[in-house]
């Protein structure tokens, strides 16, 4: 029979100093997502505490005042606003879901994977860059600031999302449903129409909101397409306000009246944002679907 | 001896051999998912310097068993281990054991090998030695060398150690995972299926080294080949929807087994 | 031809339209790349003509009649300090995050904190330049910025500069909390992603949950994580308005980052700033746009190395991430 030798004796009594670390691991952890919190409640609070201030049924109804007054209110800049979400939305979504099908349906799996990568870059684009080509593009030949500028700016960034979204959910669908209708006869046009977009519904809406929220809150390229004004949307053609536009604009004037609107107007713009992704995560939640995790974080920001 | 060299576990003289008594016992062993029940009634008496086969169609709880003996439920969110798992007399899932510690007395090997893919060889079967504080070239060295003979893989790799654990082929791979295991001298050798995922000639390296190490160490090996485990086992344990059904020595088994399900099993009426 | 028939051929055609539809939808994205490209270089060859590559390494910023001169040199400084100094910060916190998110927390709370971490990301950047201009600047100068050089300033060049809280340094802090969501959420998936028999291997040698993270899940994930701190850079880089409301807005020379408390500018606030105010006569307005183009470049090269490192890992070991 083979001796064994005994090693163990040369084992070190190291266990409370491994446990030591590992705690302390711990705990550095811990502190890490505590101090990425406080920065997140210490913005809600402040939107809040000086928002709610000024907010009243006139601030959200009636037209800008004299900039020092502190008089009047923000009515064009949320009507700018929404009116923008329509525009860009109308140029966005389909492009988008229609990208989304190519290279999920049509595309093979090079020309896919390409599509995919200059999508991702599209979406780390820096926005203000969209302005500028906006600007150059459309405001330079048509010899103002106007809205079509605007929305081809901000569908330049909604567009990538809500391929990817599109793409991404439709990926999910088995290919059972595929072959079902290729084996009927039915056309591929119409299986992805009628079949699989219905499947992915979920997956393209909850894109949809995501990207709205993330347009909503854009500023950079605003300024030099909508350029901003004081009144009632009067066309498409000639510069209009929006809300992240006027939260600027009042932020950088000298006074304190001001600075307050500023803070009302952000209050409403972070309620209409906060809204639409509470629901995004509630739907996602409810359906559980899941991989909506990193998707969300790619897209949030940089504006 | 310093304090700190002390050894923490109680051991026998060097060169003694282990007692062959039983080493696991298991009792009223059951464990439940999220409330629903994996394996119950589970009793068996595990004797020291032997293999132990546990047998049973797909997802009769053979694995659920075999992790319980190094907790790995812990691991499992949901995972709910009731009964008493005794080695060498001490009630493992007791409150004052350290299950770190108590890992490391029983070392695991999975169905498909996974070595470190980052770590070269010579890192693989050191990692838990340097776990434990070891720190010596030379120490190092001279328990390499021994675990990878006891694996029988220093032949084939003796000449660098240094190479990525991954070059190596699937065989030699899990024959790296026994060795590192076996680095850290454990006392109990757990194995889930470890030959599933290799071709014949590899297998057949796996069951010589099974055979060979038992001379040191308490064996248990989960197997869904019915040859393995006549050929490598001294006990086998055969399982069905969770319970053991019987228990014996394996020539019993699998000549003259007791239970009807047991002959059913083993004359391959279902798998 | 039967009705059938009929029905058919027009089936098959509108199929065939649809088809192409895609494929533009598909060809878009390209084809809007290349256009911007395009246009940007286009509309800014006045600057590129006059100073030539010089626009890169000049760091005048004259846009007086007769002696206008134009560089980009501290507008690219300072968009590459401010990025690296927000990730010296975000990386390690989002790393920890994402360390608690995979390794410690039970589901019920990793849902929600990762929530809450992926709000961050919600929020618009304007929000973040308001509360940044009259509530972070103002702690920070107060608790930092002053008492630092009070006690640093006359031996640490770092310190020099009288701090009103309007400069690098606070712009580039803002800018580390804004990128946190997304190197953490990337962060996370890659360490979920890290297969569990890896993680077994190594408790099963009787190790903690940190020797664990140690031993087998960090060099498993190792280039991934570094990927996912090359994305958060290409967002810090892009990233505009609440940097243009803390940075200081210094041009030329005087913009050129070299101390913490100094005021500056990057290559996205300077335009922010400066677009709409510059005359469309001579080569203020290309330069403007030269930044752009810059600005586009710098972004491209930042997140084709991402790409090209995350799918080195991917490629490394078997079990792919989601979206990569």
């Amino acid at each position: 029979m083979k001796r064994r030798i005994e090693y163990r004796t040369h084992f070190k009594d190291n266990i409370s100093s491994r446990m030591l670390s590992d705690k302390i691991v711990k705990i550095a952890v811990i502190t890490c997502c505590v101090i990425a919190i406080i920065p997140l409640a210490s913005i809600l609070i402040d939107v809040v505490r000086n928002g709610i201030e000024i907010i009243s049924w006139t601030f959200l109804t009636a037209l800008p005042g004299s900039a020092a007054s502190g008089e009047g209110g923000i009515v064009n800049s949320i009507q700018g606003t929404f009116i923008m979400i329509g525009m860009t939305s109308a140029i966005g979504i389909p492009i988008g879901v229609l990208s989304g099908i190519y290279v999920s349906e049509y595309a093979n799996s090079r020309i896919g994977q390409l599509i995919r990568f200059y999508n991702d870059v599209m979406m780390q684009f820096p926005s203000i860059v969209f302005g500028v080509f906006a600007f150059l593009l459309i405001v330079m030949v048509l010899g103002s600031f106007n809205l079509w500028a605007g929305a081809v700016a901000l569908s330049l960034i909604m567009f990538p999302i809500i391929a990817r979204t599109t793409e991404e959910s439709l990926k999910l669908i088995p290919d059972t449903y595929r072959e079902a209708g290729h084996a009927l006869g039915i056309p591929k046009s119409v299986v992805t129409l009628k079949v699989l977009l219905t499947a992915a519904k979920g997956g393209i809406v909850t894109g949809v909101m995501l990207s709205v929220a993330r347009i909503a809150g854009e500023t950079a390229p605003l300024i030099m397409t909508i350029l901003g004004s004081k009144g009632w949307f009067r066309g498409v053609d000639v510069a209009m306000d929006a809300l992240p536009l006027t939260i600027w604009r009042l932020s950088m004037l000298p006074y304190d009246a001001a600075v307050l609107q500023s803070w009302g107007a952000a209050l409403v713009l972070i309620t209409i944002v906060l809204i639409l992704n509470v629901s995004v995560r509630y739907v996602v939640l409810y359906r559980k679907g899941g991989k909506l995790g990193m998707l969300g974080s790619i897209m949030g920001g940089k504006k | 001896m310093t304090l700190v060299e002390k050894p923490k576990i109680a051991k026998p003289e060097e060169g003694d051999i282990p007692m062959t008594n039983d080493r696991v016992v298991i009792e009223d062993l059951a464990v439940s998912y999220s409330g629903k029940i994996a394996i119950k009634d589970v009793n068996m008496k595990i004797p020291g310097q032997s293999v132990t086969a546990l047998i049973g169609p797909s997802g009769c709880g053979k694995t659920t068993l075999l992790r319980t003996i190094n907790r790995m439920h812990d691991l499992t969110k949901g995972a709910e281990v009731t009964g008493k798992v005794t080695i060498d007399g001490k009630n493992i899932y007791d409150s004052g054991i350290n299950p770190i510690l108590q890992r490391r007395k029983i070392g695991m090997v999975f169905q498909k090998p996974n070595p470190f893919p980052t770590m070269s060889i010579w890192d693989n079967v050191a990692a838990g030695l340097k776990l434990n504080g070891i720190k010596n070239r030379a120490l190092l060295n001279e328990i390499i060398e021994d675990s990878l003979k006891m694996s029988y893989l220093w032949d084939e790799v003796k000449d660098d150690l240094k190479k990525p654990a991954v070059t190596l082929s699937g065989g030699q791979q899990q024959r790296l995972c026994i060795a590192r295991a076996l680095a850290i001298q454990p006392e109990v050798l757990l194995m889930d299926e470890p030959a599933s995922a290799l071709d014949p000639i590899a297998t057949a390296k796996i069951e010589q080294t099974i055979t060979e190490l038992k001379e040191h160490y308490t064996i248990i090996i989960v197997t869904h080949n019915m040859q393995q485990a006549v050929r490598v086992s001294d006990r086998t344990g055969f399982m069905y929807l969770g319970e053991l059904i019987e228990y014996d020595k394996t020539d019993n088994i699998f000549k003259n087994p007791k239970e009807e399900l047991t002959r059913n099993y083993v004359e391959g009426r279902f798998g | 031809m039967s009705k059938k028939e009929l029905k058919l051929k027009t089936d098959f055609r509108w199929d065939k339209i649809f088809k192409i539809g895609a494929t533009c939808a598909g060809a878009y994205v390209l084809l809007v790349i290349v256009i911007m490209f395009v246009q940007l270089l286009t509309d800014s060859w006045l600057v590129w003509e006059k100073e030539g590559l010089g626009f890169i390494t000049g760091m005048n910023w004259n846009p007086v009649e007769g002696r206008e001169s134009f560089g980009a040199l501290p507008y690219i400084a300072g968009t590459l300090v401010t990025s690296l100094i927000a990730m010296c910060i975000a990386v390690p916190l989002s790393i920890g995050i994402a360390m608690f998110l995979s390794e410690i927390a039970p589901p019920s709370i990793r849902e929600p904190v990762s929530f809450i971490v992926e709000l961050l990301a919600a929020v618009p950047s304007i929000i973040y330049g308001l509360w940044g201009l009259f509530t972070f600047r103002i702690l920070f100068k107060d608790w930092f910025e002053s008492p630092t050089h009070d006690a640093l300033g006359e031996y640490i060049w770092l310190f020099a500069d009288a701090p009103f809280g309007l400069d690098i340094l606070t712009a580039s802090i803002v800018l580390a909390i804004m990128i946190i969501p997304t190197i953490s959420a990337v962060s996370r998936e890659i360490l979920l992603a890290v297969p569990a028999i890896q993680r077994e291997a190594a408790y099963m040698l009787g190790a903690t949950k940190w020797e664990v993270f140690k031993m087998s899940v960090l060099p498993y994930a190792k280039s991934g994580l570094i990927g996912a701190s090359i994305l958060g850079l290409g967002r810090a880089v892009g990233e505009t308005m609440a940097v243009t409301m803390l940075i200081g807005n210094a041009v030329g020379s005087k913009a050129f980052p070299i101390a913490f408390f100094q005021q500056g500018n990057s290559l996205a606030s300077i335009i922010a700033n400066e677009f709409n105010e510059a005359s469309p006569v001579g080569i203020y307005f290309p330069a403007l746009i030269g930044l752009g183009l810059i600005l586009l470049f710098v972004s491209l090269g930042i997140n084709i190395c991402a790409h090209v490192i995350i799918r080195k890992m991917v490629g490394a070991h078997e079990g792919g991430i989601k979206g990569f």
